[in-house]
């Protein structure tokens, strides 16, 4: 009788872990259900023609203009900033650590990019404060370094890490025989970096630069702290702007609940969360394709 | 000669880029370390703030964030164990099973603010707990459950079949043979994979903003309904927020450097446990 | 009249689309070692794994035909798969001892099918000694299993199943990761068990299937091509792949 008692707590428990399983698609679809349930809240009030086109993001005027534009604007530009300097320096160090440096040298470079990675958000927003805004000031002569060039250093920093590690991935995962053609064929090592390896794991290297670039459009902190939070539309990286996520932070401890306001916040957290999913989602495609080339 | 100077710049250029991601960590260190460490004393980690935050220390925020952590694990471990040894153990290849997965991975994308609007909405207003530190933990929990999936789902994929087999073949049940073999033979990866999680969760500030934390307490968080003081935000109030913001950089930097050191602190035990793990094998 | 102990009829094994074992029948005679021999990939690997139904954790795997332990149908929906693994024991291919200590690795099993407390002790020492590894470890019980040789490893593992006193015991080439000392004792062991066990084992070695078994089955590409008698299988082949497979042409 004490087997059909074993099976029978095998059985429960099994359905336990089951409903831990089909909890986290629970947790998405909600998720997905607050921001759009609110957000068409929202545009019962606002039509989502002004919200897309207008220029002003201002809930506090006596009408209470919502244009998403500028906010939208704010978080492209800082993100492809960052982009800007991310890229090319992960992908050169991921393909260093990967290709040329010793072994030794590789042992010390990974905990250097943990160490980079486990830096709190706050901590590199901080530093854009009392480090990199007074030294953007000095360089060009302007007030107050807090604006989108900042903003984009520090999301660079913040986003390297993963560039750099599934980047490095990419390139280790092109098998050696490539390299070995490129080299029989009289190719020295750098020809064959640049013309062959990183060609080869381009699809992992978009995915890298994809993840990170979904790291950066959703970082709130370092650019909240560091990007001066105006809410106008930016014409250079030495304005100030005000992303999403920074928009988010600041208004929403303030709003009274289910205002117009406070539904819009919703609303432009959806446009982020479409945003980032659809990112992050070609992100996995490149993975996908990348792994299935190299299997 | 011309060959000569592209292998030259060549070098330059992928040893450069790696000399300055090196040298973004060491700036960011040395800066906050050598500003912050002569903040850093007994009374600054045991001693609450004083006269309007001017003076004093940062017990309540290390309380406080300490409070959230352990609410993030209680909540977020039982959960995403549960969740990983359904989707390895139990779980036969399905479309729910890959609905499952893809939800996770979409989970873990999802900006962290946006966790802390879908706190403010669960926890905060439609579950009437207020603002909260367990409202904010259990919002952390939520963020943190992903990661947590993944890195125990890695840890329990690196434990051989043959272990399985071992007690199946005694005619022990799958959850006596998850409970007694595969759990305990992958724990030092678990714990890994859940303290590396929770040092970012520590360090998280968005999630919290609306869902319970607070600029100032007077006293130390004491229960479950309280708001709270946290590291993190307390670096961020202090940097941005406070009306003598000058004055009080010195105690921002010694907060940083208490953030980072604990932070960094829970990696090496993390790094440990996989190294101690590694030279078994 | 010898009593047949398991068998198979009709039985056919796919794995998705490739089918595996095709029509298998075979009766296992009690108190015997018999012994499935044939090329890799023949499939007597998963036709010893059907009768412990191991293939339950394989998603595709689909079993179809009878298989009888006595007269109780192995795969009969009512039927507790773990008492069915209590009573037909089984030793893999690897030695893969519980990260446990030595004791541990047969209490275990003692335990969950709820052996009185007080006999285990004897149980396990009884067990331990007829698989020729009590006067090696007797002193060290509460050492980990992991750190005995890859010969004890295996007797362990043998010592393990051997204590929950099943009723065969089916072994997927247990010696086949053992230097050839080990696999004297384990062999000297097989023989020794038989009086208690009726015994199924996989090997790919012609002069260990020689040594040690009654009966020999020789399997192809999921068939069973020839069931006889050790010495009528190796010295008197009725058919030409196994003439040619014992005769080393190909395998």
């Amino acid at each position: 009788m004490s087997v059909r008692r074993r099976e029978r707590t095998d059985r429960i428990l099994k359905i336990i872990f089951k409903a831990t399983g089909l909890a986290t698609i629970a947790l998405l679809g909600a998720i997905f259900f607050m921001l759009f349930y609110n957000s068409i809240a929202f545009f019962t009030h606002i039509s989502p023609i002004d919200f897309f086109t207008g220029s002003q993001w201002n809930p506090e005027s006596v009408n209470g203009t919502y244009s998403i534009f500028p906010l939208l604007a704010s978080t492209g530009l800082v993100a492809f900033g960052s982009m800007f300097i991310a890229v090319p320096l992960g992908i050169l160090t991921a393909a260093y650590i990967s290709e040329f440096a010793p072994r030794k040298l590789q042992i010390v470079l990974k905990p250097v990019i943990e160490m980079l990675a486990a830096i709190p958000s706050v901590a590199i927003g901080f530093l854009g404060i009392v480090l990199i805004g007074p030294a953007i000031a000095k360089l060009f002569g302007i007030q107050n370094g807090l604006n989108a060039l900042n903003g984009s250093i520090l999301l660079a920093v913040m986003a390297l890490p993963t560039i750099i590690t599934i980047a490095e991935d990419a390139i280790n995962a092109v098998p050696q025989t490539y390299k070995e053609a490129s080299f029989a064929l009289g190719a020295n090592k750098w020809a064959t970096l640049f013309k062959v390896t990183i060609p080869a794991a381009l699809p992992g290297l978009i995915a890298a630069v994809m993840l990170g670039l979904g790291r950066a459009l959703g970082e709130t902190m370092t650019v909240l702290m560091a990007t001066g939070n105006a809410a106008a539309l930016p014409k250079g990286f030495l304005d100030s702007i005000r992303t999403i996520t920074a928009t988010i932070a600041i208004e929403m401890g303030e709003v009274p609940y289910q205002t117009t306001h406070y539904f819009a916040l919703f609303a432009i957290a959806a446009v982020l969360f479409v945003i980032t999913l659809v990112i992050n989602l070609l992100g996995e495609y490149f993975a996908n394709r990348f792994r299935k080339f190299h299997a | 000669m011309k060959k000569k100077l592209t292998h030259f710049l060549n070098w330059v250029l992928l040893v450069g880029s790696t000399c300055i991601v090196c040298l973004f960590l060491g700036i960011i260190l040395f800066d906050i370390f050598s500003k912050g460490f002569s903040s850093v004393s007994w009374n600054f980690i045991s001693q609450p703030p004083e006269q309007g935050m001017t003076k004093g220390g940062i017990l309540p925020a290390l309380i406080g964030t300490l409070w959230l952590t352990l609410i993030t694990t209680l909540f977020a471990v039982p959960f995403g164990i549960g969740c990983a040894v359904y989707l390895n153990e139990y779980a036969k290849p399905s479309l729910l099973t890959n609905i499952i997965r893809a939800s996770i991975r979409n989970l873990a994308g999802i900006p962290s603010i946006i966790y802390g609007l879908f706190g403010l909405a669960l926890f905060v207003q439609g579950l009437r707990m207020g603002t909260s530190v367990l409202s904010a933990g259990l919002t952390l929990g939520l963020l943190s459950l992903p990661y947590i999936i993944t890195t125990t789902e890695e840890a329990l994929k690196r434990i051989p079949n043959s272990m399985r087999e071992a007690t199946l073949a005694l005619g022990a049940t799958q959850f006596e043979t998850i409970k007694d073999v595969v759990l305990p033979k992958a724990l030092p990866g678990i714990l890994t994979g859940i303290i590396l999680t929770l040092s970012r969760a520590a360090g998280e500030t968005a999630p919290i903003l609306f869902t319970g934390v607070a600029f100032y307490i007077n006293g130390l968080t004491s229960s479950l309904n309280q708001e709270f003081m946290a590291l993190p935000y307390h670096l961020y109030m202090l940097s941005t927020q406070h009306q003598s913001i000058q004055q009080v950089r010195p105690l921002a930097y010694g907060t940083a450097v208490v953030l980072i050191v604990l932070v960094f602190g829970l990696n090496l035990i993390a790094f440990y446990i996989r190294f101690k793990q590694r030279t078994q094998d | 009249m010898d009593q047949i102990k398991l068998s198979a009829h009709s039985l056919n094994l796919s794995f998705g689309e490739k089918q595996i074992l095709k029509n298998i029948n075979i009766d296992f005679i009690k108190n015997q070692v018999i012994s499935l021999i044939g090329p890799s990939g023949c499939g007597k690997s998963t036709l010893l794994r059907s009768f412990n139904r191991m293939h339950d954790l394989s998603p595709d795997a689909h079993v179809k035909g009878t298989l009888k332990l006595d007269n109780l149908d192995l795969y009969d929906k009512n039927i507790s798969v773990t008492e069915i693994r209590k009573r037909i024991g089984m030793v893999f291919q690897k030695p893969n001892p519980l990260p446990k200590s030595i004791y541990e690795n047969l209490s275990y099993g003692l335990n969950i099918h709820e052996f009185p407390k007080n006999e285990i002790p004897d149980l396990i020492e009884k067990a331990l000694k007829e698989s020729y590894l009590w006067d090696e470890v007797k002193d060290e019980l509460k050492k980990p299993a992991v750190k005995l040789s890859g010969g004890q490893q295996q007797r362990l593992c043998i010592a393990r199943t051997v204590v929950l006193r099943p009723e065969v015991i089916l072994m997927d080439e247990p010696c086949s990761a053992l230097d050839p000392i080990s696999t004297g004792k384990i062999e000297e062991l097989i023989m020794s068990l038989k009086k208690d066990y009726t015994i199924v084992i996989v090997t790919h070695n012609m002069q260990q299937a020689q040594r040690i078994s009654d009966k020999v089955a020789f399997m192809y590409l999921g068939e069973v091509i020839e069931f006889d008698s050790t010495e009528n299988v190796f010295k008197n082949p009725q058919q030409e792949l196994t003439r040619n497979y014992v005769g080393g042409h190909f395998g």
